[in-house]
């Protein structure tokens, strides 16, 4: 799994790709954690290369929401969900809680 | 055409992947759909983290053992651990119909193979160790 994070004026990218499983989501987690340590709340996840993403992923992703949205000063908005990836999403109830762009460039111009 | 596949590996996080591409594989084989292949794969993966992350302690090695055969028209994959019995009716079903700030995190990775299978059995046996059952009926 690689994650890739670039850095934009006002938002971060955070490219995913590959599987995210129980082994691999404290990479992503420590992409997150590392942009909202620089206090930088407004980021993108792109997935679009995205191949898998578990229970373990979706915790990190919930939890880095939490912590993205408090206080408002920022947001986790996702970008090219893949049909599959939508459905687990779906699946647990949290396809109503991000918002979903069809490209990065719409959710980065959604901030 | 076999009708059975099984693997074992250490009871190690990094081994979810290929567990992951050998359940994909089994499962084509054994006659699923793309889609349903990715379904099994998922709660196996699930079901997988939760023995290598409980069933064994941190440090102590242990093997998990996966086996993808077909019974009658249902897949079955049976994953073997000789960990810690772990009683899935202890963990409660995550509440996904409450806001995300009072959400507990834990449970999902359960729901989800509920979710996707059609039957789970757990049993556990003193000498033979814990025995996970799922099965999924196989479209036509």
């Amino acid at each position: 799994m690689e994650v890739k994070v670039r850095q934009l004026k006002r938002v971060d990218l955070v490219e995913v790709f590959g599987r995210v499983d129980s082994a691999t989501a404290p990479q992503l987690e420590a992409a997150l954690q590392g942009i909202m340590a620089q206090d930088r709340f407004r980021i993108v996840v792109d997935l679009q290369g995205l191949e898998y993403l578990s229970s373990a992923g979706l915790r990190v992703l919930v939890a880095a929401l939490k912590q993205a949205r408090r206080w408002n000063r920022g947001d986790i908005r996702l970008a090219n969900v893949p049909s599959r990836i939508k459905n687990v999403l779906q699946l647990a109830g949290l396809d109503a809680i991000f918002r979903s762009y069809d490209s990065a460039v719409d959710a980065v111009g959604s901030f | 055409m076999p009708d059975r596949f099984e693997m074992t590996v250490p009871s190690d996080l990094a081994n979810l992947a290929c567990i992951a591409e050998f359940v994909t594989h089994a499962a084509r084989r054994l006659g699923l759909s793309e889609q349903q292949a990715f379904e099994v794969q998922m709660a196996t993966d699930e079901a997988c983290s939760n023995v290598m992350e409980h069933a064994y302690g941190p440090g102590v090695a242990g093997s998990i053992s996966i086996a993808c055969e077909l019974e009658g028209e249902d897949l079955v994959i049976t994953i073997r651990d000789r960990g810690r019995p772990f009683d899935m009716r202890n963990v409660p079903p995550p509440d996904l119909t409450r806001p995300l700030a009072d959400r507990r995190e834990g449970g999902l990775g359960l729901y989800f193979m509920h979710k996707l299978m059609d039957r789970v059995v757990f049993r556990h046996d003193a000498e033979t160790g814990n025995e996970l059952k799922m099965y999924k009926r196989r479209l036509p």
